[in-house]
């Protein structure tokens, strides 16, 4: 046996140089294995059979609103120019020349009708069809084959302004995949004017660990009150009372009203509204001090009166969480997504959104209300997120310890009467239950054991 | 002062005038960053200087209070997430803090539960490259430096950098700092533990 070949691991063993993981071993019901989070060749499996066997979210529709727009991105770790052509379709094309596999754009963001590689001068045009190759009777072939034309994802989707891709064929449609998902993504962008937000700037954060552990955290309401202890501090260091902020974790958030639910397919969401006062203007009473906050409310409620609560609340946080999996977690009046870059690296974009008010719903207080927005979600990257991401290079770090394997999600489980499960299947727990973890890596499990066929497209 | 308009308590001089006059004043820095300008005068330059020497020396040695004495009671540290800073009232910022928000950092990095400071970050802050320009106001002047911030944490060590914009003014025989801006020249990319003041 030469030294570059593993020997077999015995049955039942995990042994570190085992070529092939037994995901059955890995993920089991109240823990998974710690290489989930650190094999580099489960993290290579990952970028295609999660990121690319399943919808996976590329950009939003706001981020290239006229023909020719465009913004790079990756699906998993493929280089992507996602463009609204100049005919008006959204397609995800790859960032690849057909001819040496030069990326094409090296801009974040844009607008072109065309592509030319910088490398020999091959051009595309933004629907991916080679245009033009320089001196083209050096070449024998017919430039018209379509084996030319730029790789694109063949199947693009959007839902309500997000706009996802997927490489499998078989895949269901979005809506299928997404499923009751869709209901509180409804109700958050329904709660603005016209129903529809815009992208309004980001906070981009990096940490040193596994993707997978930001998706544990995104239902997560065990950590809020360790890991966010200083910010909950912070948040009602000037309050009379403290309530501000996320304070409603304290004391026992076991009993309080807010849930979580795991919806199917890896989506689950955190649903804290019920712990805040269904009226107007509840909402904008926890917020913690912003800047500008007391001139610009006083200016809605100058302008508006007795509506300006319905204003306020849209500056003010939206206590949910919805995780769309793999890497689309909506939450507050963000939009993070979350990158891999590698098995231990992972860049996670909390998208601002901005509200628009084309039919004056809001009275002319619109800037005003985004003034205020955008000082709100400032917050907690600058003060939450920063602890979190400390907390997630910890894990990783805490993960080489070789001998100790496991990594538990068992908070809730074995439970009587805990857990409800209704007849979709739709599941609801406390917020502080880690069932959500549970049920969407099994759905990981389920998709890094199938055997997706993912194909590019070209244009004929 | 009123005490309910005590910038600490509250924030009423973020108003839509003081954001107007930062985009106008912030967001084309070719408007103040020009040699005719620019100050020659060798002993207000070393004022300046000295003024970002003992903020680096501040920062670097964690003494906040010192620090935040350094900037005007309606002041303004700001990082923005776009080149020149864009129009904060419309886009997020990487970080924008007035003084009451700039307390509450200062008060959450010594709560001892600001996971992404326990361990506190080692820094050096060199600065550099100080040219001072006039505005129109006086006693106002614009500074533009350079800077280098050496980060040592957790094990590792990395470099911050880019360039500031200092609004100073002149205040009881010497300065006071009203708006920072931090312009990083990765200001638009995945930033990791963005938790120190620059």
């Amino acid at each position: 046996m030469s030294k570059l070949e593993q020997p077999a691991a015995p049955p039942g063993t995990l042994d570190e140089a085992a070529p092939r993981r037994n995901l059955d071993v890995l993920v089991q019901e109240d823990r998974v294995h710690r290489l989930i989070y650190t094999d580099p060749g489960i993290f290579a499996e990952e970028m295609t059979k999660v990121f690319g066997g399943i919808w996976v979210y590329l950009a939003h529709e706001s981020q290239i609103p006229r023909n020719d727009d465009f913004v790079t991105t990756r699906l998993g770790l493929r280089p992507i120019i996602v463009v609204r052509d100049s005919a008006g379709g959204i397609r995800a094309l790859y960032n690849r020349c057909t001819h040496r596999g030069t990326t094409l754009c090296r801009h974040e963001r844009g607008s072109a009708k065309a592509f030319q590689c910088p490398y020999h001068g091959w051009t595309y045009l933004n629907s991916g069809k080679l245009s033009g190759v320089p001196w083209p009777d050096g070449y024998a072939c017919d430039f018209k084959d379509a084996q030319f034309n730029l790789a694109q994802v063949p199947r693009v989707e959007s839902y309500r302004g997000f706009i996802f891709g997927t490489l499998n064929a078989d895949a269901p449609s979005l809506a299928e995949h997404l499923g009751p998902v869709t209901q509180p993504i409804d109700e958050w962008l329904d709660r603005h004017p016209g129903g529809r937000v815009v992208f309004a700037g980001a906070n981009r954060l990096k940490y040193q660990g596994n993707w997978k552990l930001a998706y544990d955290n995104s239902c997560d309401g065990y950590h809020v009150v360790f890991s966010h202890r200083s910010l909950l501090e912070m948040e009602n260091r000037l309050a009379d009372e403290s309530k501000k902020g996320m304070s409603f974790y304290r004391s026992k958030p076991d009993d309080a009203p807010m849930y979580c639910r795991y919806f199917g397919n890896g989506h689950h969401f955190k649903d804290k509204r019920p712990n805040v006062e269904q009226r107007p203007g509840a909402l904008w009473e926890i917020e913690g001090a912003h800047p500008g906050m007391e001139y610009f409310e006083n200016e809605i409620r100058q302008r508006l009166g007795d509506k300006a609560n319905r204003a306020l609340d849209l500056a003010a946080s939206e206590p949910v969480n919805i995780n769309v999996f793999p890497n689309l977690l909506i939450l507050g009046n963000h939009v993070q997504v979350i990158e891999p870059i590698a098995v231990n690296e992972t860049n996670l974009v909390w998208h601002g959104t901005a509200v628009i008010d084309e039919a004056g719903e809001l009275e002319g207080a619109v800037d005003a209300v985004n003034a205020l927005r955008m000082r709100t979600m400032e917050s907690f990257p600058n003060f939450g997120e920063v602890d979190d991401a400390a907390n997630f290079e910890e894990i990783q770090r805490g993960l080489a310890a070789i001998e100790d394997e496991w990594v538990y999600m068992h908070r809730g489980m074995d439970i009587p009467g805990r857990i409800k499960v209704d007849e979709n299947g739709v599941i609801t727990a406390p917020a502080t239950d880690e069932v959500f973890m549970r049920e969407y890596i099994k759905e990981w499990r389920r998709i890094m054991q199938s055997r997706p066929a993912l194909r590019v497209r070209r244009e004929p | 002062m009123r005490p309910e308009r005590d910038p600490s308590l509250s924030s009423w001089y973020v108003d839509e005038t003081y954001y107007g006059t930062l985009v106008k004043d912030f967001s084309d820095f070719s408007n103040w960053q020009r040699d005719e300008l620019a100050v020659a005068d060798p002993a207000l330059r070393d004022r300046c200087r000295a003024l970002l020497e003992r903020e680096a020396r501040l920062l670097d040695q964690g003494q906040l209070d010192e620090w935040l004495a350094l900037y005007a009671p309606e002041c303004l540290y700001w990082v923005p997430g776009t080149p020149g800073g864009g129009d904060p009232r419309r886009e997020v910022a990487i970080v924008f803090d007035d003084r009451r928000q700039l307390e509450s950092r200062i008060f959450r990095l010594r709560t001892g539960y600001a996971w992404s400071q326990v361990p506190q970050s080692r820094t050096v802050h060199v600065v550099s490259n100080v040219e001072v320009f006039r505005t129109a106001e006086a006693s106002v002047w614009m500074i533009r430096s350079t800077f280098l911030v050496s980060e040592f944490r957790a094990q590792q060590s990395r470099i911050l950098s880019g360039w500031c914009a200092h609004r100073v003014s002149e205040h009881a025989g010497g300065w006071e700092i009203r708006v920072k801006q931090v312009n990083l020249i990765d200001f638009d990319q995945s930033l990791r533990n963005l938790s120190i003041l620059l």
